[in-house]
């Protein structure tokens, strides 16, 4: 019984085709194989756009906050990915992104405490942190500090860091690693952004580097 | 949470925040509240870039947190607030129509930054608007605060709920994350501080207000106080409000679109004077009475007072039920239906008044017959298939093509009636029948998903012509530096050749693609307002 009635006739349902409107001997539509077509043909042409004044104003507001939001420090890129070597004119490089710095300040006070981040000094390769040297370092800061009118942004942030570790408990376990950049910057008289490595001179960074050089 | 939410909640993270925050948001949303190492684990980044994320996140209010019983704190996404960031450019543009440049600028940096701070608020927009004033005029910090302080007052902004002040023993360890909280009364007071100040150009005053803050904390580290007097009151663009304001625009548009231009003066003046007074969900507004209302009305309308209670009387009466009298005291009280569904069920309700406006309009796509009879079922709630063809005047072939479309879209849905306890098919009525939540929904589901779509096109449209779009950003700058330091009209001709005739076009080409995108994205997010709202109203509704 139960085999019956399935595949005789075309189209047959469970309920009385009639009274939904399919009258006896009317042409279904063929029954569909395949999922719907991922753009479908449009039968008319979609409404226009409001246009106006405040159509145009909201959208090039919208633009400017694309573009504006893409330059605050609340768009986080990820950290310049470590060299495989580490090159002299790592440490001559103007600043590029760094994972372990936030460079904006939050209130920390709103925050749950385990999301604040220590900076770490951006010194590739440099692991052991220089204990004998902190005090020194921290004396030199404090007048280094009031010498320089214009700081960069890292320095700014982990000289504010060193002075917040001062204040918390000493039983933090997190390394501090030493911050030699600053006087690292201080004790050369070149100006950084006249550096260059070199790198890009010489056989191995072109592309034809296997031509013969004459 | 549905995938089309989904995807266009990372969507847009991924836009305006960054890869890293994309992860992270996507991560909790898809898998709910988890702590940090979870976060960790399952988002594969390192350990400061998954903190900066949540402290970016937090910072906008796109996550909360929450301290376990445990002592582990955990986070959890508020995807309808990520969803609100497509709505940014209308509330700006809203603030800029009540307030002017000011108010704009003042919500813009509050939606940008999150919150911050009324000084900090007040510094930057005061500074930016110098930027656009002519050489030597700045502006005063005066006039910014002083639209700051309209602004709380009519709850566009509010306080951010603060760290609790209660001092702990040295004893007591501090908790792992502070809980916020925030009283009623408080969340709208405006601190009494003396901004004096003007604006500052550009080129130092971001660094010596850098300097300036760390001089402070340094000194605070020395045991002066000299944190700024707001120190800890930050201040936050209060949405809800907005969409209040947005409810109230599109009620005022329905009467003007039903009656007359003074009858939604009428009803625009009653929404104003119970702007502040009625609660988020209420279904009508306070009852105001019809001398409050003569006296409210604005200067340029003289009707007399005769003419206003005809009017409110026309209002009270008309089936749409948009003005409700309420009692007799004071000539009359009225009320204003805000309530997006129809009314107490108590009466018949009337077809509620969103759905004759907005379904039918998106029944456009399938004609303007299929509108027809969608709004007949809306109106007679069930018909059989023959009493369709009747009231719609439309020939039973084309009927019945169009309730089968629409039927296969779930926009209507069939209802069986037996005549005969054995549901046997000859012996029972199919009705049409139009369920209104369940096509909300739909469409509102489907509003995402287009809103997705526009955004990965506009993107994939960008990525295609990065290499054009940078060249002739590059251009640019060559022309600008050049004109700066004056160079003759030749060689700026000969600098704007690089980017050639066909690579114009192209770039024509892009920029109006890339604005019929955005428009299209604005013109959607209407409509998910409208959704949203009526969704939200009907569900709440006891």
């Amino acid at each position: 019984m139960a085999g019956r009635g399935r595949g005789r006739g075309r189209g047959q349902m469970t309920f009385n085709v009639e009274a939904v409107g399919i009258g006896k001997g009317d042409a279904l539509p063929p029954p569909t194989l395949q999922p719907s077509p991922l753009f479908p043909a449009l039968e008319r042409r979609a409404a226009p756009l409001p246009g106006g004044e405040e159509g145009e104003y909201m959208l090039a507001l919208k633009q400017e906050l694309r573009r504006a939001m893409r330059g605050l420090p609340y768009f986080v890129k990820p950290g310049a990915p470590r060299r495989d070597i580490e090159r002299y004119s790592d440490k001559y490089q103007l600043s590029s992104p760094v994972d372990s710095a936030i460079d904006w300040n939050p209130d920390w006070r709103r925050l749950p405490r385990e999301l604040k981040i220590r900076v770490r000094r951006l010194r590739k390769g440099r692991t052991a942190p220089l204990f004998a040297k902190q005090h020194v370092a921290l004396d030199k800061e404090e007048t280094i500090k009031k010498l320089e009118s214009l700081e960069k942004k890292e320095e700014e942030v982990t000289s504010e860091e060193e002075e917040e570790k001062e204040e918390e408990e000493e039983g933090k376990e997190e390394e501090e690693e030493e911050y030699d950049e600053e006087e690292h910057e201080e004790e050369t008289d070149y100006v950084l952004s006249y550096f260059d490595n070199g790198e890009s001179f010489g056989p191995d960074s072109d592309d034809n580097g296997d031509e013969a050089v004459y | 949470m549905t995938q089309a939410e989904l995807r266009l909640c990372s969507l847009l993270l991924q836009e305006h925040f960054g890869e890293i925050v994309e992860k992270v948001g996507n991560s909790l949303l898809r898998t709910g509240p988890r702590p940090l190492r979870l976060l960790v684990g399952d988002t594969g980044l390192l350990p400061d870039q998954v903190k900066k994320a949540l402290c970016v996140l937090i910072q906008h209010n796109l996550v909360r947190y929450e301290v376990q019983p445990r002592g582990s704190v955990e986070y959890e996404a508020r995807s309808e607030r990520i969803l609100r960031i497509l709505r940014y450019p209308r509330y700006i543009y809203t603030a800029k129509t009540l307030y002017g440049d000011p108010g704009e600028l003042l919500v813009e940096e509050l939606l940008l930054h999150g919150h911050l701070p009324m000084s900090c608020a007040v510094a930057r927009v005061a500074d930016r608007l110098t930027e656009t004033m002519e050489d030597g005029k700045t502006m005063d910090y005066t006039e910014v605060s002083g639209t700051f302080v309209r602004l709380a007052d009519t709850h566009f902004i509010q306080r951010c709920p603060m760290v609790p002040e209660s001092p702990r023993s040295a004893k007591a360890p501090p908790p792992p994350a502070p809980t916020l909280a925030i009283a009623e009364k408080d969340m709208y007071v405006v601190p009494r501080l003396s901004l004096v100040g003007k604006g500052k150009r550009r080129h130092s005053c971001d660094e010596e207000e850098e300097g300036k803050h760390k001089a402070k904390r340094q000194k605070q580290e020395g045991g002066s106080s000299e944190t700024p007097l707001d120190d800890g009151i930050y201040w936050q663009v209060n949405l809800e409000r907005f969409h209040q304001h947005f409810r109230d625009q599109a009620l005022v548009s329905a009467v003007a679109s039903r009656m007359d231009q003074t009858s939604s003066e009428v009803v625009r003046t009653m929404l104003r004077m119970s702007e502040v007074t009625t609660a988020s969900g209420a279904p009508h507004t306070q009852p105001l009475s019809s001398n409050e209302i003569f006296r409210s009305l604005p200067a340029g309308y003289n009707i007399g007072k005769q003419v206003l209670d005809q009017y409110l009387a026309l209002l009270a009466d008309d089936p749409l039920e948009f003005v409700g009298k309420s009692g007799d005291s004071g000539g009359g009280t009225y009320t204003v239906s805000i309530l997006w569904g129809g009314t107490r069920t108590c009466r018949a309700p009337p077809s509620p008044f969103p759905h004759p406006s907005l379904i039918p309009l998106l029944l456009h796509r399938f004609g303007s017959r299929c509108a027809r009879i969608f709004r007949l079922l809306l109106r007679k709630k069930h018909l059989e298939q023959k009493q369709v063809e009747d009231f719609a005047m439309i020939p039973a072939k084309e009927a019945k093509d169009m309730l089968y479309r629409m039927l296969s879209e779930n926009l209507v849905s069939l209802q069986e009636i037996p005549k005969t306890p054995d549901h046997a098919p000859s012996r029972t009525f199919y009705l049409y029948t139009v369920n209104v939540m369940a096509a909300a929904r739909m469409l509102l589901h489907r509003c995402y998903k287009s809103v997705a779509n526009l955004m990965e096109r506009r993107q994939h449209e960008m990525r295609e012509n990065k290499r054009l779009l940078e060249k002739s950003q590059r251009v640019e700058a060559i022309l600008a530096s050049m004109q700066a330091t004056g160079a003759e009209a030749a060689q700026l001709h000969e600098v704007e050749e690089m980017i050639t005739g066909p690579e114009r076009q192209q770039l024509e080409t892009l920029k109006r693609n890339v604005n019929k995108i955005d428009a299209s994205e604005n013109q959607v997010d209407e409509t998910i307002f409208v959704l949203e709202s009526f969704i939200e109203s009907t569900t709440k509704r006891p």
